[in-house]
């Protein structure tokens, strides 16, 4: 048994060096190449003194970013990514927690990495890197040292305080994660990924370490694909892309709109989406053009590192019935927990808690909403034991199956993102001029809906929240009102906005 | 089009949606602002929008796009 993500590369590096690893469709890197760019950026680190610190990296999504992230972890550090499409004001509270020393960036990116206050903090650019001579000694020396417990990135969520919560995970369970998800979704080196998420989530964790572990092949799709259904089946054709987790949005982009009696993905024969919920009919399209693919569903919160549970899809589904999300990837488990943190029973609904080696270390530089989420298992108290409470309510169905039920609280799933509509309204009513904002959800036709009281037209209100939150945190209507309902108790009533809302529409 | 114009400006309050003719290519409408854009349309002008009209040429203006839901239109 291994405790370091990188032998994976180093392995596949030495056994096939010239193959293609992760490529955009233009640009690419092979096995040999990541690695020995990789042991650069280790090296550089290295040289620097920068040991066991967070380090940045802004890049646009590229076989580069990727490797950034392995050299950062070669140098016996752990990446924090962030993404040019961030809006500053977001990327600036994120540079403040983790307090980084160094920023790695691309010819893109360094002029906006300057424009931020670094305190102290050095951006450079990946290439003037990648072609340093690899210090073997100095990098062997640091992966000794390593232990799976230490952390090998840090990435940030939505927080319903508007201030977004860095999740940090480390080696062993990313390891563990990958070890069970190649299992279940069958990656080998035949395995040629289309990756559709951007890489400042955890999402990207399957196709980047499943593809140093079993050297397949990943192809970072432009992101401009997704908006041209014909074009992005093309890619996938182009590129004999077999192996796709994606959102579901990007799915019924392509099935809605009768793309099948156009083109079809004639290589495409594993197929994971989660996130969201995969209307019937959508899904039903999907295997009835792709009778020979299997269909997973996934479900786990980034806290628990990537995903927890799966389904394989075996059944027809109705119209408005939900997937299920089946059962735990072995070596973890799923407590359903009341409000007392007892099993809930038989068939009741239930806090879904996480326990297990994938748990992640918790929120970086935040000791209060850490312990406020990771806590003490309820079920013993032998010994210390963290579980993780996701804040989702599930159920077992009679089949013995994990279902999805809701929210406790105000977290939503856009388009496949996770969304506090807190961090909305509080983003909304920092802006000067604002007095009072309540946010909604309209699931059925996903938007997010914003109300406010205030001087600012519109118009003004969404030009100033472009800078403060990431496009799809941004509200989909913006409306003015000239005071919010409240309930009785002084409340706002979004109850009333969300009935008059969805009563004009 | 001043139909569409509204839906358009609904969805991004500050576009200059009249002039603009990147809509596309400068990534101010994403794959979800368009998933949205075509069930509004369908909603108001009673025309289907498949998936080999959906190219950057048709998208790109409120003025290609309202030219597509005219031929759209036409062939119904």
């Amino acid at each position: 048994m291994h405790h370091n993500v990188l032998n994976d590369l180093w392995r596949t590096a030495r056994e096939k060096p010239e193959k293609l690893a992760f490529s955009d469709g233009v640009n690419g890197l092979t096995f040999g190449e990541v690695c020995r760019q990789s042991r650069a950026i280790g090296t550089f680190l290295h040289q620097r003194g920068i040991y066991r610190r967070p380090v940045v990296v802004f890049m646009e999504k590229s076989p580069q970013e990727v490797t950034a992230f392995f050299g950062v972890v070669a140098g016996g550090c752990f990446y924090v990514p962030l993404d040019a499409e961030m809006p500053s004001g977001r990327i600036q509270l994120i540079l403040d927690n983790v307090k980084s020393p160094l920023l790695i960036c691309d010819e893109h990116t360094l002029e906006t990495a300057r424009s931020f206050q670094l305190d102290g903090a050095e951006a450079v650019l990946y290439s003037d890197l990648a072609g340093l001579e690899p210090d073997d000694d100095a990098l062997e020396d640091i992966r000794n040292r390593a232990l799976d417990t230490d952390p090998i990135y840090v990435v940030f969520t939505s927080g319903s305080t508007g201030i977004p919560k860095g999740v940090a995970a480390c080696h062993r369970s990313v390891l563990d994660y990958m070890e069970q998800l190649s299992e279940v979704l069958g990656f080998n080196e035949h395995t040629v990924f289309g990756s559709q998420t951007p890489l400042y989530f955890d999402a990207c964790l399957k196709e980047l370490y499943g593809t140093i572990k079993c050297g397949g092949t990943t192809y970072l799709i432009p992101k401009s694909l997704f908006s041209i259904p014909v074009s992005l089946v093309e890619y996938l054709n182009e590129h004999k892309i077999n192996t796709v987790c994606w959102v579901v949005s990007a799915l019924t982009m392509i099935s809605a709109f009768g793309t099948f009696e156009i083109v079809k993905p004639e290589y495409l024969r594993t197929i994971a989406f989660g996130s969201e919920v995969f209307p019937a009919k959508q899904l039903r399209l999907w295997r009835k053009a792709l009778p020979e693919a299997s269909f997973t569903n996934l479900y786990g919160p980034t806290e628990g590192t990537g995903m927890c549970c799966y389904y394989h899809v075996d059944r027809e589904f109705e119209e408005g019935e939900a997937i299920p999300i089946g059962h735990p990837f072995p070596n973890r488990e799923i407590l359903l927990l009341d409000e007392n943190g007892q099993p809930a029973a038989k068939g009741e609904p239930g806090e879904l808690c996480i326990r297990g080696t994938t748990l992640t270390l918790g929120y970086y530089n935040d000791p209060e909403r850490t312990s406020a989420a990771f806590i003490q298992n309820p079920l013993q108290s032998a010994y210390p034991e963290w579980i993780y409470k996701t804040g989702d309510i599930g159920r077992y169905n009679e089949r013995g199956e994990l279902v999805f039920v809701s929210r406790k609280d105000y977290q939503i799933k856009h388009m496949g993102h996770r969304v506090e509509l807190g961090e909305v309204e509080v983003n909304a009513a920092m802006v000067p001029g604002i007095q009072m904002t309540a946010c909604i959800y309209d699931g059925r036709r996903s938007k997010i809906v914003l109300y406010y009281v205030g001087g600012l037209t519109e118009k003004e209100l969404t030009a100033e929240l472009k800078n403060r939150l990431p496009r799809y945190m941004l509200p989909n209507r913006i409306l003015r009102l000239e005071r919010l309902p409240q309930t009785a108790n002084g409340k706002i009533d979004r109850k009333a906005l969300e009935a008059s809302y969805l009563g004009a529409r | 089009m001043e139909e569409l114009l509204n839906i358009l400006n609904e969805m991004h309050p500050d576009v200059d949606f009249a002039t603009e003719e990147h809509l596309i290519d400068n990534m101010i409408l994403d794959s979800l602002d368009i998933v949205s854009l075509i069930a509004e349309i369908s909603d108001v002008f009673d025309v289907t929008i498949t998936a080999r009209d959906i190219v950057p040429a048709n998208f790109n203006s409120a003025k290609a796009l309202y030219a597509l839901i005219e031929k759209l239109d036409n062939e119904a």
